[in-house]
């Protein structure tokens, strides 16, 4: 009769695939990001430990558990990103200098559009209607300056 | 890839902390030697001497579940005790102890070795007297041979009716050692 390979005690199954767990983790988020989401997946794997049913193919068990906190880990990155403040979240219009630095390279249009948003908290309704053409273009023109200043930031 | 004693740690306090261990242990250094210690949410369930951390850990997982991890926090207060004794700064543990895996008998000899008191000795056939079967001196000796907490409960102060200190799991000079340590023989 085969006999099912046991599962280990988890002292074990942790010793032998952390090393591995973590040199995949480093390379898909990086050095330090790697270190949280190490933590995170060896936690999911000891809250799933109890319902494993063999102890086969422990390492790709592992390995996937690590690629999904992964990638749960870039989208919230994602969300959150950007050295840039985060236009969309701040409440209180931003200094009137600081935004004027900020957006200093900015097409016109979108610097302009940027700055009525989040410097007068303008609704797009009021910039359409001072930049001589309509809320959804007011609304398209803040956004691509926002993603404009992302990306420069993060060069 | 080497993970850091740091990251290590880390993870090891994170899964006690979210209470997500059968079993947590950690070798601890005392006069009698190096201790391994084991925790379960219900207390002490293990005090081994000479451990074997890896046949332990399958032999912990086979009784209480397979999530058992090397984690020092949650041992933490046991040890404290322990040392505590060694310094002759406590005479009695005040620690909940885990007995799930212990049968019948061998659970109400282990409630009698309970009580019997810092720096006095007392005898297997005792024990069996008092835990309802005069007779069974010698299982009383297989329970004490087999107790998962030693120290704490004090098997090292059951002796032959002749005084003698007969055996001990941990080997005889330990038995002598804390039985010394105790003022329970002159050293």
């Amino acid at each position: 009769m085969m006999e099912a390979v046991g599962i280990p005690p988890f002292e074990r199954f942790y010793e032998e695939h952390r090393n591995a767990v973590l040199g995949q983790l480093r390379r898909l988020l990086g050095r330090d990001a790697a270190d949280d989401a190490f933590q995170e997946t060896f936690l999911r794997a000891l809250r799933a430990y109890p319902s494993l049913k063999h102890g086969e193919h422990l390492r790709t068990w592992a390995l996937t558990i690590a690629r999904n906190v992964a990638i749960d880990a870039r989208r919230r990155e994602k969300l959150t990103s950007a050295d840039v403040p985060d236009l969309e979240s701040v409440d209180e219009p931003l200094p009137y200098e600081e935004l004027r630095r900020l957006t200093a390279d900015l097409p016109e249009k979108e610097r302009a559009a940027v700055f009525l948003r989040y410097g007068y908290d303008l609704s797009y309704e009021d910039i359409g209607a001072a930049l001589g053409s309509n809320p959804e273009a007011a609304r398209q023109a803040a956004s691509s300056g926002v993603r404009r200043l992302r990306r420069k930031e993060l060069r | 890839m080497t993970i850091s004693p740091e990251l290590d740690a880390r993870f090891r306090d994170a899964a006690a902390a979210e209470s997500l261990l059968d079993v947590a242990y950690e070798l601890h250094d005392t006069p009698v030697g190096r201790l391994l210690i084991a925790v379960t949410d219900h207390g002490v369930c293990e005090i081994h001497y000479d451990a074997d951390p890896e046949a332990e850990a399958e032999r912990l997982a086979r009784f209480f579940g397979r999530r058992v991890l090397r984690s020092a926090r949650p041992t933490d207060e046991a040890r404290r005790q322990l040392d505590e004794y060694f310094a002759r700064e406590r005479r009695e543990f005040d620690l909940p102890v885990d007995l799930r895996p212990a049968r019948e008998f061998g659970r109400a000899v282990l409630d009698e070795l309970a009580r019997v008191p810092y720096g006095e000795v007392t005898t297997y056939g005792a024990l069996a007297a008092k835990a309802g079967r005069p007779r069974a001196a010698r299982a009383v000796g297989t329970v004490m041979n087999r107790n998962p907490v030693p120290i704490v409960l004090p098997c090292h102060r059951v002796v032959g009716s002749t005084g003698s200190l007969v055996g001990y799991a941990g080997g005889l000079d330990r038995k002598r050692a804390l039985l010394e340590l105790e003022g329970a023989l002159s050293a």
